[in-house]
């Protein structure tokens, strides 16, 4: 009886959390949708400012961290660029258009001096 | 009827695959690259001559200084001094008999060669890129500009072997295919091997020093100008020789996930 009670109470919580999850996607969606569409206009820092707040609502959207790494790279701010490309790769290991995006980023900042001057 | 069916089902997910598959947009970027060398301190730039070797047909030091000084003329913020080529060979062939005569007991004295045919025959001239003492007169003579010289290696080369290459093919329907095909080949070319050295006008010091390497190959039976071969090879490297100096914009595309 008690485990009929937990597993109707998990089904209960799992069921409540999809939606949950599904919204919040939804909602870092629009965000990236946005900008996207002030990227497409040379707006990158407004473009960072949506893509970042994407990740923060929904920190399983791999989008929203590939765009991110796109805006610092155009800022030439590399580190974070990385830093987002791997995340985006951590988080869909399989996105070839992730991974394409990535490898030209390498070949970028391979020919760049680090901060610290090595 | 099921037949039909299958057959628009078919046809929706070919719509809906073709959909998923265009689902991102290309985004032009322009990345910005910051100078390997800090050249905060330099308001002029000499870029003094070339000790250089490899193909009768091509004045590697002339051509290496017009087009380097060209370029940054347009592509840096520093102002290029428009100055007489240094003869840095006969120089360095100067010092080289000061020194020898000077020194008669060492008898195993490189020899230099009067004309550079391959990189080995560079070694004995590249003492001069060490002298300081040198280097300071001319940046006196300057008022102290950031120098840039180095070697020039251009040199001819043939290579035989097996190429892949695409070729056109037409199936019993009639239909272009177009499928890799491994050919052996005769070609030739060139090799450019620049080495680009930074030198401190004030100072006579070596400030930064970098190799590069390029090469060209075309069928034996192409006549390529040995200069138009040169100037190929500098294009692909002049971008990561002004990297060093100034800041670059590399341009490129990435996608955007929808």
């Amino acid at each position: 009886m008690r485990t009929c009670a937990a597993l109707a109470a998990f089904t209960l919580m799992l069921a409540a959390a999809v939606p949950l999850q599904a919204d919040a996607r939804s909602d870092a969606k629009k965000q990236v949708e946005f900008g996207i569409s002030v990227a497409q206009r040379g707006l990158w820092r407004e473009a960072i400012y949506w893509w970042d707040r994407a990740a923060q609502m929904d920190p399983t959207y791999a989008a929203a961290y590939n765009h991110l790494a796109v805006a610092y790279e155009h800022e030439g701010d590399l580190d974070k660029a990385r830093t987002a490309y791997e995340k985006a790769i951590e988080l869909e290991p399989d996105n070839a258009l992730i991974k394409q995006n990535y490898e030209l980023f390498k070949e970028i900042n391979d020919r760049t001096p680090r901060k610290d001057g090595l | 009827m099921t037949a039909r069916l299958v057959r628009t089902a078919c046809s929706l997910l070919a719509v809906v695959l073709t959909a998923a598959c265009t689902n991102y947009y290309e985004i032009p970027i322009e990345t910005p690259i910051r100078p390997k060398l800090d050249v905060s301190a330099f308001q002029r730039v000499l870029v003094a001559g070339f000790i250089a070797g490899g193909s009768e047909d091509v004045d590697a030091n002339l051509e290496t200084v017009r087009l380097l000084r060209s370029q940054l003329r347009t592509k840096s913020e520093l102002r290029v001094i428009d100055a007489d080529v240094l003869p840095l060979m006969d120089v360095a062939a100067e010092e080289h008999s000061v020194a020898t005569n000077g020194d008669s007991s060492n008898g195993q004295e490189q020899q230099l060669a009067a004309v550079i045919k391959e990189e080995k025959d560079l070694e004995p001239y590249e003492h001069i890129f060490a002298n300081v003492e040198y280097w300071k007169r001319i940046g006196e003579e300057y008022q102290s500009p950031l120098i840039v010289t180095g070697t020039v290696m251009f040199t001819p080369h043939a290579r035989s072997g097996f190429v892949q290459r695409e070729q056109e093919v037409y199936d019993s329907f009639g239909r272009r295919r177009v499928v890799p095909i491994r050919t052996y080949m005769e070609r030739k070319g060139f090799i450019l091997k620049p080495k680009f050295i930074f030198i401190d006008g004030r100072t006579g010091t070596t400030l930064h020093s970098e190799t590069f390497r390029e090469e060209i190959l075309y069928n034996a039976n192409q006549t390529t100008p040995a200069l138009s071969s040169y100037f190929e090879l500098m294009d692909r490297l002049i971008p990561s020789f002004l990297s060093t100096l100034s800041s670059q914009k590399i341009k490129g595309t990435r996608v955007l996930l929808k």
